[in-house]
């Protein structure tokens, strides 16, 4: 039994790496395509052209070369649209989790650090963000201040904090009792100093796995908001506002919803794997 | 035990005051409500009339204790768009998203519970690794665009359902499916740590060895112990579910309390907008406090906690 337990192993290491290695390729094609969307996209992706409406992909009957993934209901180049998208998507990404990492960080880590009433709090503030309703809170928001990008980006980054508050507080807890913090203590450095230069930088790895969760959802939250029309407003190219607008004509052109479908479920797909393979890789890396 | 039950339910009543100011307050987010309900084409005289009409020109701690008392017995005001009182348009709208919530749970129960049990059976192979794998394509689902791929192929290809609306039962089923997407992943995980646990501890060794099948062993002494923390996550994400409906309820033009309240917000509809988003928090709470009380009498270390 050894025998074939063995090389089993070793496959599914290298598998677990494999998945890993797809999700950095996924994520780093991506922000490629995102950065280099002007000089990548073949046409301009707000040009309409109502002559040229919901032409099918290239490898479907009817499709053409010019435009490859087809047309939407406007006769707007759908990959163009799709590469415009990318950078949606990336920066609501990028910028929620850095909002919502500082308000969660700051907060798991103070109630880490000083416990007691401190903690209390913090856990009390975290137990009222879980009761709200997300979705609805963030429909709420967005519908009363207005949508644009930023908007959506700062009610996203003010919901999504829970994660990194509830990580960086046990990890914190679990480093606050530490020699090396008790060496600070004792050479008389200052909280703030402690705090940042001597908690942070040892429970950043866990952090990472965090951000890697919370930037999907926060991609899949946007998508969702533009979905139900009141998030990155058109004509935009967000992939929740392109299935938005797609929806009315899916049942004869379906393609209008499967292309930013299938690019936002590879992107997060993506995000998830790369943070799972980098839980596995800092977890080996840990002691224990 | 009764001090843990009572701290545990005081905590609830401090987060159920603190959600009603959060939902008082986020309709105030513009700064003036009268200006959003009037709508872009408003004139000024037509905003002054809208905030003497809704009585909004008094002062705010006035506006949020009179909602707030008028709540707290159940009255949440009416709507300006049905003209008719709050509480009746969700009363009629909340069996709708209880049953599609239930339902989600339910066939969410039903695929991760064996899968989780399987994956811990064959710990570490590569049954294990696809079940892991599946998890996280579930994960990375959008649910809207889920519900539209799920309306083309099983309504329309294959018309086994219908595609939209509940007149027959039967329409749960696509919202179901879709609502269980998003607990799918970590209750799966969460049974199969917990089956993995329970497999390795020393009474399921001692059960081993007086010669028990797997079966009996596994179904009988190992779910009963990997249960209980699923039982808690499960009231949790019906929590969520249930919240997280409001997208479902959209596509699907199931007229439950998410699609009232997206209609709300779409159309300024603020009294009813604050009272469905206190309404899903205080379930949200409620569900959880029940899923503790629910822990600390059946599990006793939990007790002296």
């Amino acid at each position: 039994m050894s025998i074939t337990v063995l090389p089993a192993r070793h496959v599914l290491l290298a598998m677990r790496h494999v998945a890993a290695l797809l999700g950095m390729l996924i994520v780093g094609a991506v922000l490629l395509v995102a950065i280099f969307a002007p000089h990548l996209a073949p046409h301009d992706p707000f040009a309409q052209d109502l002559n040229l409406r919901l032409v099918p992909p290239e490898w479907m009957d009817g499709g053409s070369a010019l435009h490859p993934l087809g047309t939407d209901q406007l006769g707007r180049d759908y990959l163009s649209r799709l590469m415009y998208g990318a950078r949606i998507s990336m920066t609501i990404g990028i910028f929620t989790v850095i909002t919502s990492g500082l308000i969660g960080i700051t907060l798991g880590v103070l109630g880490g650090y000083f416990g007691g009433r401190v903690d209390d709090m913090v856990m009390f503030i975290v137990t009222c963000r879980l009761s709200i309703p997300l979705i609805l809170v963030a429909l709420t928001v967005v519908a009363l201040i207005g949508s644009s990008l930023t908007v959506v980006i700062l009610t996203l980054g003010l919901l999504l904090w829970e994660r990194f508050a509830v990580v960086s507080r046990t990890t914190t807890m679990q480093v606050r009792n530490l020699d090396y913090i008790a060496a600070a203590q004792a050479a008389g450095a200052s909280r703030v100093h402690i705090l940042l230069r001597e908690v942070l930088p040892n429970i950043l790895t866990h952090l990472v796995v965090v951000a890697t969760l919370e930037m999907a959802l926060a991609i899949l939250l946007e998508a969702a908001l533009s979905f139900l029309g009141l998030g990155v407003p058109p004509p935009l190219p967000s992939w929740g506002l392109m299935i938005a607008e797609g929806k009315d004509y899916m049942f004869f052109s379906p393609w209008v919803i499967m292309v930013p479908g299938i690019a936002l479920f590879v992107l997060v797909l993506g995000i998830n794997l790369l943070g799972d393979g980098l839980r596995d890789l800092l977890g080996a890396a840990r002691p224990q | 035990m009764l001090r843990f039950l009572l701290r545990r339910a005081v905590l609830a009543l401090l987060v159920c005051l603190t959600v009603l100011v959060i939902s008082f307050a986020l309709t105030r987010l513009s700064g003036d409500l009268a200006i959003s309900i009037a709508g872009p084409n408003a004139t000024a005289e037509d905003v002054a009339t809208i905030r003497k009409n809704y009585r909004l020109d008094r002062p705010l701690p006035v506006q949020f204790v009179e909602w707030a008392v008028h709540a707290a017995e159940g009255d949440f005001g009416s709507s300006y768009l049905y003209h008719a009182p709050v509480a009746g348009l969700i009363k009629e709208r909340l069996p709708i998203t209880l049953t599609l919530g239930v339902t989600g749970l339910l066939i969410a129960l039903i695929v991760s519970i064996p899968l989780g049990i399987i994956a811990a059976m064959r710990e570490g192979s590569a049954i294990d690794k696809a079940i892991t794998l599946l998890a996280l394509f579930g994960q990375a689902m959008p649910s809207f665009w889920l519900s539209l791929v799920l309306i083309i192929w099983l309504g329309l290809k294959l018309q086994l359902l219908p595609l939209s609306g509940v007149d027959t039962w039967d329409g749960y089923i696509m919202p179901g499916i879709v609502l269980a997407f998003s607990a799918i992943p970590a209750l799966m995980r969460l049974t199969r740590a917990g089956m993995i646990d329970a497999l390795s501890s020393d009474y399921i060794r001692t059960a081993r060895a007086k010669g028990l099948s797997t079966a009996k062993i596994v179904l009988k002494h190992g779910l009963r112990n990997a249960a209980m923390p699923v039982v808690s996550v499960a009231a949790v994400q019906l929590g969520f579910m249930l919240g997280g409906s409001i997208v479902i309820e959209a596509v699907f033009a199931l007229h439950g309390v998410g699609y009232l309240a997206w209609e709300s917000i779409s159309k300024n509809d603020f009294p009813v907008v604050q009272a469905v988003v206190l309404i899903l928090a205080i379930i949200y709470i409620g569900l959880t406090l029940t899923a503790d009380m629910m822990n600390a009498v059946l599990d006793p270390r939990l007790r002296t906690a």
